[in-house]
């Protein structure tokens, strides 16, 4: 966005919406490819989905926002939870209908635990995200007659999807379905970021006070980011409980939060393709590594985390950029 | 009545724990401005350490303990030297990602070296059994370690107010630039505090190795309690810190005699409530 050159012809809208066609396109390619590389995979692709709604969601508040997070699994959990209690107590099994509640209740969740954590600045913001994604942890392991609490809450039974496609064993259907999910979300999420309140976002990451000497409402307007933010993460929370029909407490962790983030930064912060990078990087790499051995993919995280920060601040996505750029330079 | 007092018993000594590892940490918040995540790593190689001296080595528990502290700051300075220094001043977001991935790494390498399973350190005979106060019996190992609290905290008092070492650490906290230019060699300050907040998580890991036991998850388990009572008790602040900790100690411990059900629930509910109040901790400068 930032290589927008004054000699084009074109409108700007026309170019962006060309950029947001190619990416659509590249995106369903990249999905089309699983689907036929990896057809014994497909329910690790669609976790893959879930997950990367989670961490272009904690990218709306981070990357774009600059509000510093441990605890954004927060709202994934509220949409898995509030989808899969939906489903298995009120018999709510429409996938679509699901969907919906889930975003629904990111929403609020997100709007909700807002309220506390911008309280805080710096450590205190991150010691109030943390707390707050613990006290909905308990508070979800507490609930137990409702949340099935350390057992994990099963018996969700979506629908056809439409009434037409049934969730099979090989999970094609909430694949595809995880797929387009991801491409919509996408697009919305390009029009936000572009937006005038995607701007606004942006310039209070730079600079609250100035932004608060323009007249621009710097507290609310992060509100409402979160809101936003917390239906993207709902409705990954809301997939995986269709996908893999259970919700266990996990979704509701303080090490989901750290590794949602720990994906934005490695994909890039930021950048929407940042963060789905990240996230395909992170969860394919370990489904692969702790295969052979939990300790040494937290090893390989560990050291990859350390020479991320220190040599590509910018993440994979940014040091890609950087050599792309200098390549170009030198033809 | 007996409930009650046991319970203080209880909160009393691990509150202390919590003090003594998380004062470094709030030294090194307070001084360096580092959202050091890596601290209750450290204290979990001090724990491991004392507890391969006194198992494998058959030392004794003293020199165990001083084997943990050096040891440890042995293994942390080189890690303050070629990776915190870079991040000193960073943005919040990316030294916390880098002490995540240090405590990361810490763990992985931690379990592959001395294993998954739970490691004790073996307790000298006058520290196994219970003491008789007169109106109750406790623990020998919790007064040692509420007595090793008291004892740090002095200390540290004693070196932050009173020493020619504590002026200049002040000084590096107030304006290290102007510190710097007054001569104060805020390089060697930094490095020497860091060194003595990572010998004193090593010392409380040791001391509270049977209230918070030593297993490779240590460091992420407790990592966020360390940060809590940091938070509330305010960066920097000795008694702020030693406040906190009991606090926070005695919530938790109320809360597991009480409503165990309930789990860590009270206690995050008490730490939103405290840090919404007060941004800056109870006893924290405000900026």
């Amino acid at each position: 966005m930032s290589d927008i050159s004054l000699t084009s012809t074109k409108p700007v809208w026309q170019r962006t919406a060309m950029r947001d066609l190619i990416a659509v396109l590249i995106l369903a390619a990249v999905a089309a490819l699983g689907y036929l590389l990896f057809p014994s995979n497909l329910a690790l692709l669609t976790r893959i989905i879930a997950v990367m709604l989670l961490v272009l969601s904690l990218d709306l508040v981070t990357g774009y926002s600059g509000v510093a997070t441990l605890g954004h699994a927060t709202v994934f959990g509220a949409g898995a939870y509030a989808a899969g209690i939906f489903a298995a107590k009120f018999g709510v099994t429409d996938p679509l209908l699901m969907l919906a509640i889930g975003a629904l209740a990111g929403a609020i969740a997100g709007a909700l635990s807002s309220l506390i954590i911008l309280r805080g600045h710096g450590l205190s913001q991150l010691v109030l995200s943390i707390a707050v994604v613990s006290l909905a942890h308990e508070a979800a392991n507490k609930l137990s007659a409702w949340t099935g609490g350390s057992d994990g809450l099963s018996g969700i039974a979506p629908a056809p999807l439409l009434g037409l496609f049934r969730f099979d064993l090989f999970g094609r259907t909430a694949f595809i379905m995880a797929v387009v999910l991801l491409i919509a979300v996408f697009v919305v999420l390009r029009i936000i970021v572009r937006s005038p309140f995607g701007m606004l976002c942006r310039g209070i990451k730079q600079d609250p006070i100035r932004v608060r000497a323009m007249g621009a409402p710097v507290y609310f307007t992060l509100v409402k980011m979160y809101a936003i933010a917390g239906a993207v993460a709902g409705l990954g929370g809301a997939l995986s409980a269709i996908a893999t029909k259970v919700v266990g407490l996990d979704s509701l962790s303080f090490t989901m939060s750290a590794e949602a983030l720990v994906m934005l930064v490695l994909g890039g912060t930021g950048k929407l393709y940042g963060a789905m990078i990240g996230t395909l990087v992170f969860v394919w790499f370990e489904d692969r590594v702790s295969a052979i051995n939990p300790f040494h993919w937290l090893t390989i995280v560990g050291v990859l985390l350390v020479i991320v920060v220190l040599f590509a601040p910018k993440g994979l996505t940014g040091a890609a950029e950087t050599l792309w750029t200098r390549l170009r330079r030198q033809s | 009545m007996q409930t009650i007092l046991s319970i203080a018993a209880d909160a009393l000594a691990y509150g202390m724990v919590l003090f003594i590892i998380s004062i470094g940490l709030s030294v090194t918040m307070g001084l360096m401005k580092v959202v050091n995540l890596a601290h209750g790593a450290f204290a979990m190689i001090g724990g491991y350490i004392a507890s391969y001296a006194t198992q494998q080595m058959g030392l004794p528990f003293g020199v165990a303990i001083l084997a943990a502290v050096l040891g440890t700051m042995l293994i942390a300075v080189p890690l303050e030297r070629f990776l915190y220094r870079r991040i000193y001043g960073a943005p919040e977001l990316t030294q916390v990602l880098m002490t995540i991935g240090i405590t990361f790494a810490i763990i992985g390498i931690a379990n592959f070296v001395m294993g998954p399973t739970l490691k004790t350190i073996a307790l000298p005979a006058q520290l196994q059994g219970p003491v008789d106060l007169g109106f109750r019996t406790i623990a020998a190992h919790k007064l040692f370690a509420v007595a090793v609290g008291i004892i740090v905290a002095g200390a540290l008092w004693f070196i932050i107010e009173r020493t020619p070492f504590g002026v200049r650490l002040r000084a590096s906290v107030d304006d290290a630039a102007m510190a710097g230019a007054l001569g104060v060699k805020t390089k060697i300050v930094y490095a020497v505090s860091f060194a003595l907040a990572v010998g004193l998580a090593a010392l409380g890991g040791v001391v509270g190795a049977q209230l918070l036991p030593i297993e490779p998850y240590y460091a992420l388990h407790y990592m966020v309690t360390f940060l809590v009572v940091v938070s509330v008790g305010g960066a920097g602040s000795i008694a702020g810190a030693l406040v906190a900790a009991l606090l926070l100690g005695a919530v938790q411990t109320t809360g597991r005699y009480l409503m165990p059900e309930y789990g860590e629930f009270f206690f995050y509910l008490a730490v939103i409530a405290i840090v919404c109040v007060f941004p800056n901790g109870l006893m924290g400068r405000s900026k």
